[in-house]
């Protein structure tokens, strides 16, 4: 997440000082993604420099000081509301290299792995239902008896966080389930009986199993 | 003390004998309490509807105990079963099953009527159960008036009209959009957060996660759960009295 573009997104709606755009910045997102005001003051140091924001003035009573957007900043800014997120890098993802290790480090109870995260990752769905629950209760009590007319919709804000982590949630759960599944088919797949180095070799693809001691007629009873 | 509105003690269920006998259900134990949602997940064929069926008295355990509300099935007669199913269980399907000739509230009141109750009181009930549930102005519909999420929410209203407490349901949102399936969820949740116990089937994690706790089904047996959230006595103290 581009905290540079984050700021820059609130600067747009006005001046705001480092402490005032972390709270605005977590109440928007539900506290997911939490700055600390190091953070904040660091990276408004680096758009200053890079001539995107400008102080408004000298520091208050309180020794805060508001920045706002210059030109250069505002075009910044638009340019990322019209560009999409950048997905060619694949971000490094702890289980799937974990299962993808699982399958090629010999001794390893891969479905077990899968089983223990399912479970892990089905309770943090459980949890996030939950808070998706409160949130849209929360809603239609506002549609009876508007607690804060005209307020921003940061619920609206929230909801969207949440629900993209539920879908993500959901689909690593889908992608364990198909893990398993493809286990299993693996397991049962009629393995080509080895027979010289040399056409091994020429075979091409080895597998995570290729380098078992006794080889059986199925895989299963690795597991 | 308040005790599970179901139990499944160490069930079997075995189709078939000999050779070509299939084990769908293998020494399966399972609690639901008044106030539980559990979903129940697992690959096709992993014992999920046979479960469901034995827990609605739908099949017969080979071998094993299936108590709803306090009766052991095992030692009722058939009849005696009928008439549990009718009177404490009721059923939700994928595909809600709503008699297209009748309206929303007569499709509610029927299985009370089944059931010897007198038209009049049943259809009262029915309207009783509607308006708790918040679909007043569905009463008088027929099915092809209502959406596909109305008609799975009146058929959650007429699998707990009356007496019963305890609710299954294989797959209720199977046939609906995501969102619409969440109504259907949050209906079922609220009904259990009134103090109804369910059992739902389900291969959707994002619809397991409205249940308080999830068991995994595989060949037959639970081979992962959960939950539940706290301890027994915090589940009893949160049911409602």
């Amino acid at each position: 997440m581009s905290v540079k573009q984050g700021l820059m997104a609130l600067l747009a709606e006005g001046p705001m000082y480092g402490a005032q755009l972390r709270a605005e910045f977590e109440e928007r997102t539900g506290g997911t993604w939490p700055l600390n005001v190091g953070q904040v003051y660091t990276t408004l140091s680096r758009l200053e420099r890079d001539g995107f924001v400008e102080a408004t003035g000298e520091a208050d009573a309180e020794g805060r000081i508001s920045y706002r957007l210059t030109e250069a900043g505002a075009a910044e800014n638009a340019t990322w509301w019209t560009t999409p997120v950048d997905r060619d890098s694949t971000p490094r993802d702890e289980l799937t290299i974990k299962l993808a290790l699982a399958v090629t480090v010999p001794g390893v109870d891969v479905r077990a792995v899968a089983q223990t995260q399912r479970t892990a990752t089905l309770k943090h769905l459980h949890d996030l239902t939950r808070l998706k629950q409160q949130v849209v209760a929360r809603q239609r009590e506002d549609e009876t008896e508007p607690s804060h007319p005209g307020a921003p919709d940061h619920d609206l804000a929230w909801l969207l966080v949440l629900e993209n982590l539920i879908f993500s949630a959901e689909a690593e759960v889908r992608w364990l389930d198909h893990v398993e599944t493809r286990l299993h088919r693996e397991a049962l797949r009629p393995r080509p009986q080895p027979t010289t180095d040399g056409e091994r070799a020429a075979g091409g693809a080895r597998t995570a199993y290729d380098d078992e001691p006794e080889p059986t007629t199925t895989r299963g009873a690795r597991r | 003390m308040r005790y599970p509105s179901l139990i499944l003690d160490d069930v079997t269920r075995v189709h078939g004998s000999g050779e070509t006998a299939v084990r769908a259900l293998a020494g399966v134990s399972l609690d639901v309490m008044p106030g539980e949602l559990v979903a129940v997940m697992g690959p096709s064929g992993s014992g999920k509807s046979t479960l469901l069926n034995l827990a609605g008295g739908l099949d017969k355990a080979t071998s094993g105990r299936v108590v709803i509300e306090g009766e052991d099935l095992t030692k009722m007669t058939p009849k005696g079963i009928a008439q549990l199913r009718r009177q404490r269980v009721g059923f939700v399907f994928q595909d809600y099953n709503l008699i297209p000739s009748l309206t929303a509230a007569e499709n509610v009141s029927l299985p009370l009527e089944l059931d010897g109750e007198r038209p009049r009181k049943a259809r009262l009930l029915a309207r009783q159960t509607l308006d708790l549930m918040d679909l007043r102005e569905l009463a008088d519909r027929f099915p092809d008036q209502m959406s596909g999420g109305q008609q799975q929410r009146v058929a959650i209203a007429r699998a707990l009209v009356g007496t019963r407490r305890l609710v299954l349901a294989d797959e209720p949102t199977g046939a609906l959009d995501t969102h619409t399936g969440e109504e259907v969820l949050r209906v079922l949740r609220e009904r259990c957060d009134d103090g109804v116990a369910g059992l739902l089937v389900t291969h959707e994690a994002r619809h397991a996660a409205w249940a308080d706790r999830v068991v995994f089904l595989r060949d037959g047996v639970i081979v992962d759960s959960t939950g539940p959230a706290g301890s027994a006595e915090d589940l009893l103290d949160a049911a409602p009295a």
